[in-house]
């Protein structure tokens, strides 16, 4: 007989945890006593629960492995809540435990009580409280094996304070056996043979390739259909570096920053196959308008993907790695020679180029941010995080990507302040890779705190800190569509500035914080660049530190927007291209 | 549009029928009649669910409730054979000799039992199709101090 807590640390270990992310209070201290001393995990005490549950998300992403959060009842909880959704929407595994106030004051309104499981069951793959003692491994076991299987999700456990004091069962079950839960990643032959048979009859095909390819780690096998098909590539931004940026059929982006080649070649095509991408409205813009000319085959490991938001005229559900597994093992030799389609795809992103250079101007742009990491990265093993924005956005169309880089970005919900602390658990995780976290000066406050975590852990990142003095993309939006009426966008207002400022950023109070002295304060590096001379030398330095990390603060112009854009609900071929 | 009626297998645990009333109302969708009951394994529930909805909205609906982890089984119950009865009690707290025979008269006719009576009024109990219980519902109307229950649809697939 045991304790709770002593098989909870039991079950971690046969779960293979080595990174714990924690933040104490009144109802976990049993488990944190629980874990002093133990060797094989690491905990690590982020500065806010919403910053660790990125941080277990960061570390997840980037090494594939479940990440584990342990945060205490009531508020501890409920911070979670938005990484929550951010893990699920990108289907990432988690697994967050969260304290609970004893079963027997349960509905009491006790001190620090919160209904986190109904507050979570719509963000969740799974939420589950242990109400039993002798439930406590299996729901542990269970909640790890919903997480990483079928299509990946973060599952929360709640865990009442008495049920982890009590003695019961020491055992921790080896197998799972849950008969609601059979996740299907098989693919079905006859419609890989349906797919096979359309692609044969296609002139000008593309693929698609989404998140799906990158989370079932099946970018060599894709790189590889690619190059016996020679059919044409375009990826979301999930999808970037299933295939090298560098590759002869990549094309780049689609959706709403999609590159002019890639939108007008879905607009353009005859067979669209989509691998792993569930056409959300970013990507589609007006739905009907996309693709109109082409047949749709979609590969996906959730049903409930499919035919949602496009007709798809042969679906095919699974793991996107067994689909193209299955597709490498088919009789490929009817496909056409679509040389003259990839040559006019071609013309197409000659015509207008992602990163064409912004002609005559004296500072720091975008695309030169990018061009530095580019060349600072080249060749080594590298995981990218991003926050979210226009920083994203620049990044995601420049990057250039291949089996030694990764990517890491909130896609779908888009959560500003996730890059800073998942650049923290991608490091945590891959402590020989060089991780960069591209931010914005807006994101970087949601989460600013976590420098002390990244400073206690000695963790030498590098912090691309693109300040633009606004919340950018809404920005530019106001610029393009609201008539330059910048509402609540400026970081840089004092109440004492004139409301109705336009243009006056001469007059502009000095940015607050000052965040190359707010660096030091947390002993930290930090360097402030005006071009990319200066930016490439920072950079070269911050690759040199060891046990610290760096924020790099890139001067841009606020004028700088993200071309192409798709205005939302909009057609993907009604591209804003120039201004 | 149409209607739609579909069974569920699901984990007789806490919070299951919160995880599908809450599907339906986050995603928009309309539940009109449901019920839940245990079946002859104490360990499962069943949930009959009618919808109004169309072919797209349904088919999300399916899909939806089939990856929640806590249900065991989707049966799409509007294109097979199956019986299905809803439960309808109706209470006339007053009434004259009149009314009191003219409603007795429809709980013939509908086959309704009269399951209590007094010299002010009467309840009407009828296990009876959803169409039928509208068409009593709608007779009964009229009549004045009249209040409607009803308990929601529950289906089998025949033999």
């Amino acid at each position: 007989m045991i304790k709770g807590t002593e098989l909870f640390v039991k079950a971690l270990k046969e779960e293979g945890v080595d990174t714990l992310f924690a933040y104490p209070g009144g109802f976990i201290t049993d488990l944190l006593d629980q874990l002093y001393g133990e060797k094989e995990i690491e905990l690590i005490l982020p500065r806010h629960e919403q910053a660790l549950i990125h941080e277990a998300d960061g570390y997840a992403r980037s090494t594939g492995r479940v990440g584990v959060c342990l945060v205490t009842s009531g508020p501890g909880a409920t911070n979670l809540v938005t990484g929550i959704a951010t893990a699920n929407y990108d289907s990432v595994p988690l697994v967050c435990f969260t304290g609970q106030v004893p079963t027997q004051v349960i509905g009491n309104d006790a001190f620090q009580e919160v209904d986190i499981v109904g507050i979570t069951r719509g963000i969740t793959k799974h939420s589950v409280m242990v109400t039993d003692r002798k439930d406590l491994g299996r729901i542990i076991k269970e909640a790890f094996y919903i997480a990483r299987t079928g299509k990946p999700g973060p599952v929360l456990v709640d865990l009442p304070a008495d049920i982890m004091k009590k003695l019961g069962d020491d055992t921790y079950p080896e197998n799972v056996n849950i008969r609601s839960y059979k996740p299907n990643t098989q693919v079905h032959s006859g419609q890989i043979k349906r797919a096979v048979t359309l692609l044969g009859k296609a002139k000008r095909p593309l693929f698609l390739a989404g998140g799906g390819v990158n989370i079932a780690h099946a970018g060599k096998e894709f790189t590889k259909l690619i190059e016996i098909t020679k059919i044409p590539v375009v990826t979301t931004i999930m999808g970037r570096g299933a295939i090298p940026t560098d590759h002869e059929y990549f094309v780049g982006n689609v959706g709403m920053h999609g590159c002019y080649a890639g939108n007008k070649a879905i607009e353009e095509c005859d067979v669209l196959f989509s691998i792993g991408c569930r056409f959300n409205d970013r990507i589609t813009g007006k739905i009907s308008e996309f693709a109109t000319k082409a047949k749709i085959i979609h590969v996906d490991i959730d049903t409930a993907s499919i035919s949602r938001n496009i007709k798809v005229d042969i679906p095919i559900v699974g793991d996107a790695k067994n689909a193209i597994l299955s597709l490498l093992e088919s009789d490929l030799s009817d496909l056409h020679d679509y040389t003259n389609w990839v040559q006019e795809i071609q013309k197409w992103d000659a015509k207008y180029p992602i990163d064409a250079p912004v002609e005559d101007f004296k500072g720091l742009t975008p695309q030169q941010i990018l061009w530095q990491v580019n060349q600072a990265i080249k060749d080594k093993d590298t995981v990218i995080v991003t926050d979210v924005g226009q920083h994203q956005m620049w990044t995601t169309q420049n990057l250039h990507m291949d089996a030694t880089k990764k990517l890491v970005t909130s896609g779908g919900l888009g959560t500003m302040g996730f890059g800073l602390p998942a650049a923290i658990g991608s490091k945590l995780g891959n402590p020989e890779k060089t991780v960069i976290c591209i931010t914005g000066d807006g994101g970087m406050q949601m989460n600013i705190q976590e420098m002390a975590t990244a400073v206690a852990q000695e963790l030498p990142i590098i912090i691309l800190l693109v300040n633009n003095s606004y919340l950018g993309m809404v920005r530019q939006m106001q610029q393009l569509f609201y008539n330059k009426h910048y509402s609540a966008t400026c970081l840089r207002y004092r109440k004492s500035c004139n409301y109705a400022c336009r243009e006056g950023k001469k007059a502009c109070p000095p940015y607050s914080p000052d965040f190359v002295k707010l660096a030091e304060s947390y002993d930290a590096s930090g360097k402030r660049v005006w071009n990319q001379e200066e930016l490439g030398v920072a950079l070269q330095e911050a690759m040199q530190e060891t046990k610290r990390p760096t924020i790099i603060e890139c001067m841009i112009d606020s004028d700088f927007i993200v071309l192409p854009m798709v205005r939302s609900g909009n057609a993907l071929s009604d591209m804003i291209l120039d201004i | 549009m149409k209607k739609r009626w579909i069974a569920l297998y699901v984990e007789n645990n806490v919070g299951v029928l919160a995880k599908i009333a809450g599907l339906f109302s986050g995603k928009g969708y309309n539940m009109e009649s449901l019920t839940v009951g245990t079946t002859e394994d104490p360990t499962v529930s069943r949930i009959t669910i009618g919808a109004n909805c169309n072919d797209e909205v349904f088919e999300q609906i399916k899909k939806q409730l089939n990856r929640m982890v806590d249900i065991i089984k989707v049966i799409d119950l509007t294109d097979i054979p199956m019986v299905k009865k809803e439960l309808l009690y109706i209470k006339v707290k007053e009434c004259n000799k009149a009314v009191r025979s003219e409603i007795l008269q429809i709980a013939s006719v509908f086959e309704a039992k009269i399951v209590d009576y007094n010299t002010h009024g009467l309840i009407i109990e009828s296990l009876n199709t959803e169409e039928k219980n509208n068409d009593i519902v709608e007779l009964m109307k009229k009549f004045p101090k009249v209040q409607v229950v009803r308990g929601g649809n529950v289906a089998i697939e025949t033999l």
